[in-house]
């Protein structure tokens, strides 16, 4: 790296007049720089500086706003009306309004991922110290940063070394921030290229997260073979006592169980987690189970399996607090971001902290020690649970009976659904008994709870379906590869060429949240297709335990089924969400490691590298979050196309390409300086769609990239072809844009084709070295 | 029938619907359009009525209205099974950002069409597509042919049962010279 604190750190020194206890130095920066790589041009990039790029992108994928609200509330002036046309008071409009909101949900999502990484570094540099080297895959993986090599220019060697970059990182989201303010940007494209920004800081922030915790935690380092872990609440000991973990920072969750294995107790109890905190605690700990995605967490504090609930940061439900009271299950907060109104006990006794909990004295409590939560969790859950019984929050059947029969059918929790899902005829089956409906209802449900918030009798609707359901939640008994990291530069070398050329068809990551349409079915359907067809498919986060939760006609599970690497046909899941940060690595890799690229400070060319040859999509088919928005940017800016599911969008602004306009397809070919048309290859850099039918075609052709080799090409038309006849049940109309040579053409659809290209008077083109950065081109035609 | 936004919560527009109190006002404004299209989300499939599909019900009126229908998501093979050909089809999104660029020349590239009627795309998306075009196409006169009330239409039904529904529907293809 560049620079580097001498640091001085004295945990406790006695001499004979004095003693010294936590003393630390740090004096100035020593200049080091063990990397060679030659410096690029934009090593830590402010907001404009990679601009331009971001307008090449934002030419061809124009935002097309959906505002959903006419308004902008955020200053004193407003509320201002901005429908069709209006100013604000500030001057701003509609577009730009719109794109302040993009900016804003990204600047949250990033400054969350990033603060969760600050946290992490921070209490892993107190423990393990600064100079604890980063290692995230051994020998196998020499490029171990590579999104903080590629943006900052600097090689982090060690824990220390992750300072400067979160340093870089902070102070960009703070700027970032400060454009959404009353009077700072007006133009919508200029909103849009800051949530760029901010997006591949969010992708920065993450990658220190997971390298920190990866290399200190003993967590899996770059394994495909990554142990398959427990998932779902019937594969929990519930005669144990259980301590569920619901959030994404998994120190407290190693504090807990640190204790418990220090105490050995760890076979006595069980440690579960809901949302990325739980892969997080599978990859330290092989007796961890996953039970469920975030959505789940009113599901399984209603049902009492959680003797003690302990929540670090992030997605965690805010009235968590009310329904664990509710079956009389303690809770720990433990983190300074979701405090809960709880007292601060980080200083007591814990023998004084867990009789309060215990007695009930107190039903929850603010610990910011991760050890003294481990202490507290473990000491409380073994004494609550001869007590509390697994406790549940659920109406019996012939209580739902005769509730039911107490509603007025007046459709407020149908109206209120985001699902629109059909309660009241559901709980009017109830009340005349039957309860098939509502059973039914138990797959699709997400769990938001607004159904009961809307019902006017009070009627707890979310808990009738999760009593109707309860078989089946107690039979959920799965199977999920534990979170593997990194992609190994190995496994990047044997997949490049074929990759890049077309061969491997694409990358598929199927990512995010569990706010899906119609259930969970839909992603474990996605992935095993396009694994099938052996494009790489890389899973994290919720999604990743969603895949995980269906089996095939032979009992297989997804994981079970396909291999974990990152090669044809595998099914690799990196892990948490700040793991999503090595899907982005791979792609970066690929143009370090096969197509020798620099990655030094060098963003422009290596997102022109991807966005060209790269077939790589992201899914996320359930995204609900702002760190799901800020995921995305960072991709959008790197050049990889992001689908959404159908409440995607409520993000409210795509960025849509237009097939129908060839002046928009134009790159340079690097070889000669000439301009080619290349088709929309690829046509969305984010697009909402409908149904699990759209995007698999969606995905299909969002894989095709202008580098393809015929033979590249010809295999993936081949697959969109197959995948649109199959769910469209026509061929694809826009065949003759993909078409460069008849040797692209698929030799077992020539006469179908034929037809189309006929009809559309295709005429050869060549195939270029695609790039959109003139400073690319090698030799300029005189 | 009231006429409340389906979704309770969305309920941010301070320029509002218009409500069609009948169909043959509906059926009027139809008539009244010079390039009128149908976008037909995926629930076409998904809402039945009567026994009839409202995909069934929505080919009916096409046939009688000729107004040319834009397909979906999937929704294209669905009405190919049928025996029915849209005149495009493309995503929602696709059709939304063609709509508010006013040099688009529509699917025969004869014309900006002057009026969308939408029905059976999900809620949410539905909802969000009207405020686009409501702002960023704001001569652009919208319709929506749910059940379902959406404030960021120009013109929207009111929340109705499925039997009101089904009504509306064959009234408004009845009242074109190839309805029954």
């Amino acid at each position: 790296m560049t620079t580097k604190n001498v640091n001085i750190k004295i945990d406790e020194m006695t001499t004979s007049s004095s003693s010294i206890k936590n003393l630390e130095v740090t004096i100035g920066k020593v200049a080091t720089d063990n990397w060679t790589e030659p410096m690029g041009p934009t090593p830590m990039p402010s907001m404009s500086t990679l601009r331009d790029w971001d307008m090449k992108l934002l030419a061809r994928y124009k935002p097309f706003y959906m505002p959903d609200c006419d308004l902008c509330c955020l200053c004193t002036f407003g509320k201002c009306d901005l429908t069709a046309g209006k100013r604000g008071a500030c001057g701003i409009d509609m577009a730009a309004q719109s794109s302040r909101i993009v900016l804003l949900a990204c600047c949250i999502g990033s400054a969350t991922h990033t603060a969760h990484s600050r946290h992490m570094v921070h209490h892993l540099i107190e423990k393990y110290g600064r100079r604890y080297p980063l290692d995230i895959g051994g020998l196998n993986i020499k490029v171990e940063a590579p999104i903080t090599r590629l943006v900052t220019g600097i090689k982090p060697e060690t824990l220390g070394d992750l300072d400067e970059v979160l340093e870089y990182a902070e102070k960009e989201i703070t700027q970032c921030l400060a454009v959404a303010h009353t009077g700072q940007e007006g133009h919508n494209l200029d909103f849009e290229s800051k949530a760029f920004h901010v997006g591949m800081i969010d992708h920065l922030g993450m990658e220190v997260g997971d390298i920190a915790q990866t290399s200190t935690l003993g967590f899996p380092k770059a394994e495909p073979e990554a142990p398959l872990v427990s998932l779902g609440i019937g594969s929990v000991d519930l005669s144990k006592p259980v301590i569920m973990a619901i959030g994404h920072n998994v120190i407290p969750s190693v504090g807990i169980i640190d204790y418990a294995k220090d105490h050995k107790v760890d076979d006595k109890i069980e440690v579960v987690g809901l949302c990325c905190t739980a892969h997080d605690i599978t990859r330290y700990y092989n007796r961890g189970r996953i039970i469920g995605p975030i959505s789940w967490q009113l599901r399984f504090v209603r049902g009492g399996f959680a003797d003690v609930v302990v929540l670090d940061e992030q997605c965690v439900r805010t009235d968590v607090f009310d329904e664990a009271q509710k079956v009389h299950a303690p809770v720990i907060a433990a983190s300074e971001k979701n405090c809960m109104g709880f007292k601060n006990r980080t200083d007591d006794p814990a023998d004084e902290i867990v009789d309060d909990l215990v007695s009930g004295k107190v039903p929850g409590v603010l610990i910011l020690d991760p050890e003294k939560v481990g202490e507290v969790a473990v000491r409380v859950a073994q004494q609550v649970a001869p007590i509390r019984k697994k406790m549940k929050n659920l109406p019996s059947i012939d209580e739902i009976k005769q509730i039911a029969k107490t509603c007025r059918q007046c459709n407020l929790c149908r109206r209120s659904c985001p699902q629109d899902l059909k309660l009241p005829q559901a709980i009017k089956a109830a009340g005349e008994g039957n309860m098939a409906p509502l059973t039914d209802l138990y797959e699709y449900c997400v769990g938001c709870g607004r159904c009961e918030e809307a019902c006017p009798e009070k009627i707890m609707i979310h808990s009738m379906i999760v009593k109707a359901g309860e078989k089946f939640m107690l039979e959920e008994n799965n199977l999920c590869r534990c979170g593997r990291g990194a992609v190994q530069d190995v496994e990047i070398r044997n997949v490049g060429s074929p990759i890049v050329l077309g061969e491997i068809p694409g990358i598929l990551a199927v990512v995010g949240c569990s706010n899906y349409p119609h259930g969970g079915k839909d992603v474990y359907d996605i992935c095993r297709e396009f694994a099938s067809r052996r494009y790489i498919v890389a899973v994290s986060g919720c999604a990743a335990m969603t895949a995980g939760s269906y089996r095939n006609s032979e009992g297989k599970t997804l994981y079970e089924e396909f291999p974990g690497g990152f090669e044809a046909g595998g099914v690799l899941n990196v892990g948490s969400c700040v793991a999503n940060s090595h899907i982005a690595g791979a792609a970066i890799k690929v143009a370090n490691i096969f197509a020798k690229r620099n990655l030094r400070g060098n963003y422009e060319e290596i997102a022109d590298y991807i966005y060209n040859r790269l077939g790589a999509v992201g899914l996320a088919w359930g995204a609900y979050s702002q760190k799901a928005a800020a995921i995305a940017a960072g991709f959008w800016r790197l050049g990889v196309p992001v689908l959404v599911g159908p409440h995607g969008v409520k993000y409210r602004r795509m960025l849509l390409g237009r097939e129908d306009k060839p002046e928009d397809w134009e790159v340079y070919d690097a070889r000669t300086g000439d301009k080619v048309n290349v088709g929309p290859a690829p046509e969305h850099l984010f697009q909402t769609v409908e149904t699990p039918q759209e995007a698999m075609v969606s995905i299909a052709k969002l894989c095709i990239r202008p580098n393809d080799t015929w033979k590249g090409r010809s295999i993936k038309l081949s697959h969109y072809v197959d995948l649109h006849k199959r769910y469209y049940g026509c061929m694809p109309q826009d065949l003759h844009l993909f078409v460069r040579t008849m040797a692209d053409v698929p030799m077992t659809l020539k006469d179908e084709f034929a037809k189309i290209l006929e009809a559309h008077d295709w005429k050869e083109t060549v195939i270029p070295d695609p790039t959109l950065l003139p400073r690319m081109i090698r030799k300029m035609k005189v | 029938m009231s006429c409340e936004p389906w979704q309770c919560a969305e309920i941010a527009a301070t320029k509002k619907a218009n409500p069609i109190t009948k169909p043959e006002i509906a059926v009027a404004m139809i008539k009244k359009a010079s390039r009128p299209i149908l976008i037909v989300g995926s629930y076409a499939t998904e809402r039945c009525m009567d026994g009839k599909l409202l995909i069934e019900y929505l080919i009916d009126f096409a046939n009688a209205s000729k107004v040319p229908v834009v397909a979906t998501a999937h929704m294209v093979g669905e009405f190919l099974k049928r025996g029915y050909q849209p005149a495009g089809f493309m995503s929602a999104m696709d059709i939304g950002n063609r709509l508010v660029d006013p040099t688009w020349q529509g699917l025969d590239g004869k014309g900006h069409p002057d009026l969308v009627l939408v029905v059976g795309l999900p809620y949410p998306m539905e909802s969000l597509m009207l405020c686009g075009l409501k702002n960023f196409a704001p001569t652009l006169k919208t319709m929506t042919m749910d059940n379902l009330f959406h404030p960021h239409a120009s013109w929207s039904f009111p929340n109705a049962t499925l039997e009101e529904w089904a009504a509306n529907l064959k009234v408004m293809t009845s009242k074109f010279n190839g309805g029954n």
